[in-house]
Parts: structure tokens; sequence; C-alpha cells
């Protein structure tokens, strides 16, 4: 049987044509509007409350709309989005340094290695200045000069100074301003707001996204919200890995579902892996730390020059080491884009250069950087990261270089959206880290989190109400068969993963599935491995759901449940990376395939064959999904070599 | 090294509760807490028992979801730092270590160590917001903030909704994390023309909620893993006071 079988492409993005410019004036200007007396009686379902959903669930609420509000946390607060550290970026050009909307447009689009779509980068980068004067006017507390003006800093992959930053804790208070915003509404009734809870399928009804099925944490209760339209927020995937810098209760469950019910997937198989993580310590680790890639801006990568070099690091004279980001890309250096640095990372420890237990590491120096500025200054710019770092490790990084080692960080791929940012379930939109749009296959530094706010803020709530000036749509009754029988669904998986009692946790079963991925799936990728690794998931999920052991009750908090639920779809979606990984013969990005690489180990894209986006149709469990093609068109920056040499 | 945990268990918020003996072994020192019981939790699964619950998301001090009172003293031993970001190397052979929820009347348990903290978020919205609706925002650099303002005001901006100071206050007040907001927004230009309001209004939302009223003990600072200052209760305090000044 073969891995997959291809379908019709994917014909219209609605993206406008004309001046790039002008496009996403042009269809804020053709969507429909609803009159403000209408919306009241429009209910909006938002699922998540990171930056994507807070801001998306705020701002619609604030037009007058009818929102619900689901996370699993105990609080909206609590958002994964709550622990990116480095920056968000925006076009604003205050170091008149020579930015520009159009550079970062052809930063994002260089950086995704041609595989996104221009119409959404463009429109990403225009609406990147209006996110910084929104977050301000809500007492965003971002970093400022002594002129009370707001300071900049460098990231990977950009020769300018436009990622905003709030010390090391840039994605904490974009998401308290936009969590603000949303209780703001909360109080004022347009949104109620479900915390604790978690939604566990999508209810399609006569082809449009009518509601969700969703289990109440605390009661155990499962339950349906009915709507007019749904929308998912609920992050990346990166966890399918167990290790990663994502939150221990990241998930894929709402868009894979979602996925089940309809929607497609598109290039699952992108994701980022970040090259300044803490190392792995032992094999109790439940997760890995990310070191904000800013660090990079003083901080300087090396490795002993000698294979084994066991030495400390502070009797490696300065002849001996190997500056090799530096060395190999002199023009950006240590701050070259993070799939290249990771690479160049992986192959120094391959060369049996790695430094600290197991030589899965390598330097990152503080020491230039500390002579030069002086302690304070590193302090004041990196000083919650160093402590963290030492909190972590017990070393000091003031006085020893940190270890940093490569880690799963981020999902570029995601349920497929149009240039409205809906799915192809009509009525399902897809906001943030959850859908595919506008990384291609890489996301620069300080990019998700611009992205997610202006999905939230400023996309969705005009491109929503085109969809919505059609409805209300027609009521349905809650005993519909279609919600009875997914609802039915829902209780007899739950039902299911507790009957089981088998004799492995299901803790065991991710760390084993995260190891596969790791191994065959991650930081560089071969036609024999991922044939392996999809044979031993499938091998392994089945196991799963005959060994598997769920304690306790579907009644009431059960943690070990909420896990065995998210696992079970990491399995499903594991396979379908595979297949793409497997699919895609090219090299690009994250997304490195040995057997296309240039001379000098760089990835070899292959546009002829490949400049498309994969989204793909489910077809059933352990059955060939459908493939289908939206061909990418670059008339505004031409395809090249990536080169940060 | 090996240690004794007596933990509280405590099925559902209506069930009793009791501290459970339990005896793990072969505990790493670059384990952190929150691994340390992941390890024990696995140990109960398999043996057909209930593992523990606790709250815990990002396990990197940020999200604010973790917390134990350990040995007593809320997110344990070390100072300025959360549940999940405590390692075992701050522990020894032998030790005995007691692990309770967040104790408090606004706080009520709802298994064994997990609370429910949406009093919290009442206070919130309740006032603790700048209205600026999507859309209205004038350019960024049209309102400069002096960095002195902007760094005060960041740093009581760090609090992280955890609760701690909560659990560790003798009356369960909610002084400091309310403080914490009244600060941040009050330093900030843009936080001015509902200054006084917000205090009044997150105040009496603090007070309904069932918190205990401050009386200057400072265990909360203590306790507070982001180091948010207790001279932001005086700053409230002075808010407050000019609040109801103008009032009259
Ligand atoms: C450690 C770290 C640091 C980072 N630093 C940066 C940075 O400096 N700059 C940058 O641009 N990006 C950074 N990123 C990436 C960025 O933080 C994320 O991509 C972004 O925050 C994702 O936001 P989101 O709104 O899409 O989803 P999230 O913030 O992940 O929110 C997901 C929401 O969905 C809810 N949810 C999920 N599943 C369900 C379900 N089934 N039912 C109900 N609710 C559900 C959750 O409760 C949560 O509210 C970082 C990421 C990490 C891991
Ligand atoms: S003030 Fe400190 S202790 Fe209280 S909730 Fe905030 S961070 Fe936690
Ligand atoms: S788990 Fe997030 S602060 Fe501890």
């Amino acid at each position: 049987m073969s891995m997959f079988t291809e379908g019709a492409p994917i014909a219209d993005t609605r993206a406008p044509d004309g001046p790039i410019e002008t496009r996403w004036q042009q269809r804020r200007f053709s969507g429909k509007l609803v009159n403000p007396a209408n919306r009241r009686r429009l209910n909006i379902i938002v699922v998540g409350t990171g930056l994507a959903g807070a801001s998306a669930a705020a701002t619609l609420g604030e037009l007058g709309y009818n929102v619900k509000s689901f996370c699993y946390q105990d609080s909206p607060r609590r958002a994964h989005s709550i622990a990116a550290q480095g920056g968000i970026n925006a076009a604003k050009n205050y170091r008149n340094d020579g930015d520009s909307i159009q550079r970062l447009f052809y930063d994002t689009v260089k950086g995704g290695d041609f595989r996104s779509r221009e119409s959404n980068v463009y429109r990403l980068a225009e609406i990147s200045v209006e996110i910084i004067d929104q977050c301000v006017a809500q007492g965003v507390p971002f970093a400022r000069e002594y002129g009370g003006l707001l300071d900049t800093r460098s990231f990977g992959g950009a020769q300018v100074s436009r990622t905003f930053y709030a010390r090391g804790q840039t994605g904490q208070q974009l998401l308290l301003g936009a969590y603000q915003a949303l209780e703001r509404q909360i109080r004022a009734g347009t949104v109620r707001m479900y915390p604790r809870t978690e939604m566990l399928d999508l209810v399609v009804v006569d082809g449009r996204a009518r509601g969700v099925v969703v289990r109440n944490l605390v009661t155990g209760e499962v339950s349906t919200h009915l709507a007019d339209a749904v929308v998912l927020a609920t992050g990346g995937y990166g966890n399918v890995f167990y290790l990663s810098t994502n939150a221990k209760g990241c998930n894929a469950t709402a868009i894979w579902r979602a996925h089940r019910r309809g929607a497609y997937f598109a290039n699952p198989c992108f994701t980022q892996i970040h090259p300044t993580c803490i190392p792995v310590s032992g094999n109790y680790q439940s997760k890995l730390t990310l070191m904000s890639e800013s660090l990079r801006n003083d901080g300087r990568v090396w490795v002993p020059v000698k294979p084994g070099d066991t030495r400390p690091p502070d009797q490696i004279p300065e002849a001996e080491r190997d500056y090799y980001l530096e060395r190999m890309y002199p023009s950006f250096g240590n701050l070259v884009p993070r799939d290249i640095a990771s690479r160049a990372a992986k192959r120094v420890c391959d060369e049996g250069r790695g430094v600290g237990p197991g030589g899965l590491g390598v330097y990152l120096d503080f020491a230039d950087a500390i002579a030069r500025l002086g302690r304070e200054a590193v302090a004041a710019k990196y000083g919650n990261l160093f402590e963290m770092y030492e909190r972590i490790t017990g070393e000091d990084p003031y006085k020893v270089p940190m270890r940093i080692y490569p880690a799963v960080h981020y999902t570029m791929g995601g349920l497929w959206v149009d240039y409205d940012l809906q799915s192809t379930i009509p009525g399902l939109y897809v906001i943030g880290e959850a859908n595919f749009s506008d990384h291609g296959a890489n996301r620069l530094g300080a990019s998700a989190l611009m992205q997610g706010l202006a999905d939230g803020y400023f996309i969705l709530p005009n491109t929503i109400s085109d969809y919505l000036a059609a409805g209300p749509f027609p009521s349905i009754d809650p005993d519909h068969p279609e919600v009875k029988q997914t609802e039915q669904e829902v209780r007899d998986r739950i039902e299911r993963l507790l009957s089981v009692n088998g004799d492995r946790t299901v803790d065991s079963f991710h760390r084993e599935l995260g190891r596969l991925m790791w191994d065959y799936c991650g930081m560089s990728r071969n036609d024999a491995g991922l044939r392996k690794a999809i044979d031993q998931i499938r091998a392994l999920r089945e196991e799963y759901w005959q060994r598997v052991k769920v304690p306790g009750s579907g009644e009431g908090l059960n943690q070990a449940l909420e896990r065995a639920g998210r696992v079970a779809d990491f399995f499903e979606l594991a396979e379908l990376m595979c297949i793409d990984a497997l699919h895609r013969t090219e090299s690009c990005g994250g997304h490195f395939r040995e057997e296309s690489q240039t001379p000098e180990g760089e990835a070899l894209r292959d546009d002829e064959n490949f400049s498309y986006v994969a989204a793909w149709e489910f077809t059933g469990v352990g059955r060939p999904p459908v493939l289908h093609k939206e061909a990418l068109e670059f008339s505004y920056v031409k395809p090249t070599q990536r080169s940060y040499k | 090294m090996n240690l004794t945990l007596r933990v509280w268990r405590q099925p559902s918020a209506s069930a009793e509760g009791r501290l459970v003996t339990y005896e793990v072994t072969d505990v790493s020192p670059d384990m952190s807490f929150l691994e340390m019981l992941d390890v024990l939790n696995e140990r109960l699964i398999l043996a057909g028992e209930e593992p523990i619950a606790f709250d815990h998301d990002c396990r990197e001090g940020i999200c604010g979801a973790c917390g134990m009172v350990i040995n007593g003293v809320p997110h344990g031993p070390q100072k300025a730092t959360t549940t999940c970001q405590l390692h075992m190397r701050h522990f020894s052979d032998g030790d005995t270590i007691t692990i309770e929820p967040w104790r408090s009347q606004a706080f009520p348990v709802i298994k064994d160590l997990v609370v429910d903290r949406s009093a919290f978020d009442r206070i919130i919205a309740a006032g603790g917001y700048i209205s600026a609706p999507t859309g209205s925002a004038p350019e960024a650099h049209s309102i400069p903030v002096p960095k002195a303002n902007a760094d005060a005001a960041f740093e009581a901006a760090a609090c992280i909704g955890c609760g701690a100071c909560v659990a560790a206050c003798p009356n369960g007040s909610a002084m400091l994390f309310t403080a914490a907001k009244v600060t941040h927004l009050g330093l900030l230009p843009q936080g001015q023309p509902e200054r006084y309001t917000r205090v009044v209004d997150m105040v009496a939302a603090h007070d309904a909620e069932g918190f205990g009223g401050c009386t200057n003990t400072g265990e909360c600072a203590a306790a507070c893993p982001k180091g948010i200052p207790l001279e932001t209760i005086s700053r409230l305090n002075r808010d407050y006071l000019q609040a109801t000044l103008r009032r009259h």
C-alpha cells in the first residue's frame, strides 16, 4: 500500500490579486460587514487564550459579538505564550537602520526558505507596526531607553534591530495585556470564560463548523457548545516529541480532532529545533528549557577544535577554540537563523567536539561581552535568563560558559488556512501557532508573537465578519444527530482509555514516541529512517491501546486521563508528520533531508518539484492520507539559495 | 538520595483530606521538585493507586500554575523560586518533606494539591486593565515613558499570579497581588485616566472574594517568587486614599 494518494490541488486561497501593498486593504474592503446590532446575535467560540486566542476573543467581544472562550489551564493568563522570552518583531524602523515593511517581508520569506505565501507574509509585516502601538496603549511595559523611547534588539536572520522586548519576559507581558483586555470583556459580559475546560472534538453540521464538545476538567462532565463560527487558537504540537520547550500541557488534540473532521493539515513535518536550550540531564527529564535567542546578540558559540577535548573551558586557549558560526557564516555570525545554527551544533557534536556529559552540548560564552560591557550591563539585559540557567544546572554563567544544545521548540506546520485564516471546513478559523501560515519552513525569532497578535487583534476580527454576515445560521437542536453522535464518540473514547487497564503508563509511551520522532523525524531525516519510524509508530500505537494504564475514572479531576487523550492524538499526528517528511524529498528550512544537501552540507531546496504547501486530508487512522498541493508563487521575492555567509 | 514525603491527599473539594506518607528512593539532585513527584506518580499509577494531582504547565517559573506549601513555606525553601524551578539539590538524603496545597478561604481545594484561584481573575476583571480597544491606539512613540517608570512598572508587572502571597499571609490577604497590578498600570501615563477607579474597584473585588485585610506582616513579599516589593502595597494604599478623598 502506498503511503499516500494525491488529490486535487488547492485552487483558491482567497488572497486578492494586484500590487501586494494593496491586497489587505482590498480584502477588507471587499469583505462583508456585520452591522453592530446583529453582532450580539452571533455566537463565536474561541478555543485557546494564548496571544492569538486572547487577543481575538477580546477584540471580538469589543466589537459586540457573543463570545465563549476556552482554555485547559485554571486561568487564561497561563497559556503557553506566557513563556515567550526574547521579543516581538515590528518594522517600525525607529533605529533608522534601513528597516521597512518591505524588508521584514523579505526577511520572513527568505527566512522561511521560500515555502510561505507572499500575500500573507506581506500583510503580517504591514500589521506588525500596529501591534506595537496597540500593546503600548494597553500598558505593556516594553524596555525603554533613557529618553523614554522604545528600545529594540537584533534577532537571528535579520541585520536590522527590530525586536521589541520586555526584559526576558516579552511573552508574559504581551499575554497579560491581551488577558487584561479579555478580562475586561468578561466583566462587560461580551465574553464568557470557561477555564479548565478541554475541547475534545469539533461539531460539524451541514458542512459548517458549528460547535465543540468539551470536557470540564474539574467535574469530568462532557458537554457541547454550539455557535455560528469556531476559532481554534490552541497553539503548536511540539510536544509530540515529548521533550520540547513547550509547556507540559501543550497538545494537538483540538487541531487533530478538527483534522479528522475534514480540516486539511498543512506541512506537518515543518518543525523548528531551537539552537539554544539547556541540554538534557537525565532520563527523568520532563521538559527542556529554552535560553532565549537574544543571548546570541552577545554570547559567542564555540567548541574545542580537537575532538574529545575534555578540558574545562577556561583551560582551552583561544587558539584551540572553534567559534564555528563566526567562521562559517562571517556576515551573520552568531545570529544565523535557527535551523542553520541547530544543524551546525549537531554537526560539531557528531564530529565528537561536543562538550558536557555525553558530548551533546556547545558553549555559549559571555566572557567577551562581560569584558566589553561590564557585568552590570550584561545582567541588565539577560539577568533573569542567567538566573534560570543557574537554577537548573547549578552553574554560574557569569563565570563558566553556558552549555546549550538544540531542542524542539515550535511547529510551522498546522491546519491549512486561506488568506482569511479559514480552514477547509467553512466556519472553522485557525489562528496563531495552530495554523500553518506565514513562516514557511522556518520561523524567524520573535515572529511568532507578532503573528499570534496580528491574527488575533487585526486579521481574524476583520475576515470573520465576511463569513458571519450570512448568519446567524439556523439554530441547532442540542439533540441533533450530528451533535449527539460527536458527543457519544467523545464519551466512548474516554471510556476506552480508562478500560484498557494495562501495565504501562501514558508517559512511558509518550517518551518512547518522542524518542522515535527525535531520532527519525528530528534535526535530520532520511528515507529509510522515516519508513522505519512509520512502522514503529504504528506498532507502538497498537500497543498503546492494548497496554496503557489510566487510573481513576472519568468523573472529576483526572490528569492522567487528560494526558492519555492527548498522547493518543500525538500518535496519529506523528505518523502524518513522518509521511509528510518522507514525501518531501527536498531539504528546506527546518526540514533537512540528508539526501538533499549542498557540498557544504546546507539544505538544498528543489523548487521545481516542491514549491508548494502540502495540505493533507484525513482518510482514517493508519490509512493513506490524500495530498492536496497549494502551489506557491513568488512575484516579489525571487527564490534563491539561502545564504548567510 | 532517599526521602520521606508527607503529601496532602484529598479526593475532592467536599471530601476530607489527610497527609499520606510515601518513601521515594534514588532521587537525583539534578531533578526538579516536580520531576521527583512525576517519578512517584508513575510508581503510584503502576501500583493501581491514584497519582497526586498538582497544577503545573510551563515548568519554567513563568505561568504561575504550580504552587505547593513545602515544609510550611509556599514554593519551598529557595528564595525567589517557584516550585517548578526548585531542584532537589537543595534537599539532603534522609529528609522528610511535607507537601500541602495553598491554604486560604478564597482558594478552595479542588483535589490534593490543586486549588481554585479563579478569584484572581475576577480581581483583574474588576479593573486590572487599561481600556484600549483594538484599533484605537496612537503611534507608540507619541507617549514617551521615562525609563525609571517603565522599569518600575515592569517590575510590578512581573507578578505571575501564583497565589503564594495569599498562602503565606496569616490573614489570607491578596493585597500584594492586587497592588502589583495597581502599581504596574498606575506608573504608566496610559494608566492615569482609570487610576483611581481602578484601585477602588479592584480592592472591592478583593474584599468580596473573601481575601483577608492587609496588616503589613510582609510575609507575602518574603514568599513571592518574583520579588514583588512590599512598597507596591503602600502605593496602593496612597492611591486608595486619594481616590476616597476625591469622591468626597
Ligand atoms: C520557551 C518559548 C519561548 C518563546 N519565545 C518566543 C519569542 O521570544 N518570540 C516569539 O515570537 N515567539 C516565541 N515563542 C513562540 C511563541 O511563544 C508561540 O508560538 C506563541 O506564543 C503561540 O501562541 P498561541 O496563541 O498560538 O498559542 P498558546 O499560547 O500555546 O496558547 C494555546 C491555548 O490553547 C489552549 N488549548 C490548547 N489545547 C486546548 C484544548 N484541546 N482545549 C481547550 N484549550 C486548549 C491552551 O489552554 C492555551 O490557552 C516561544 C516559545 C517557547 C516555547
Ligand atoms: S505577588 Fe508574587 S506571590 Fe503573589 S501572586 Fe504575584 S507572583 Fe505570586
Ligand atoms: S509550572 Fe509554570 S510557574 Fe511553575
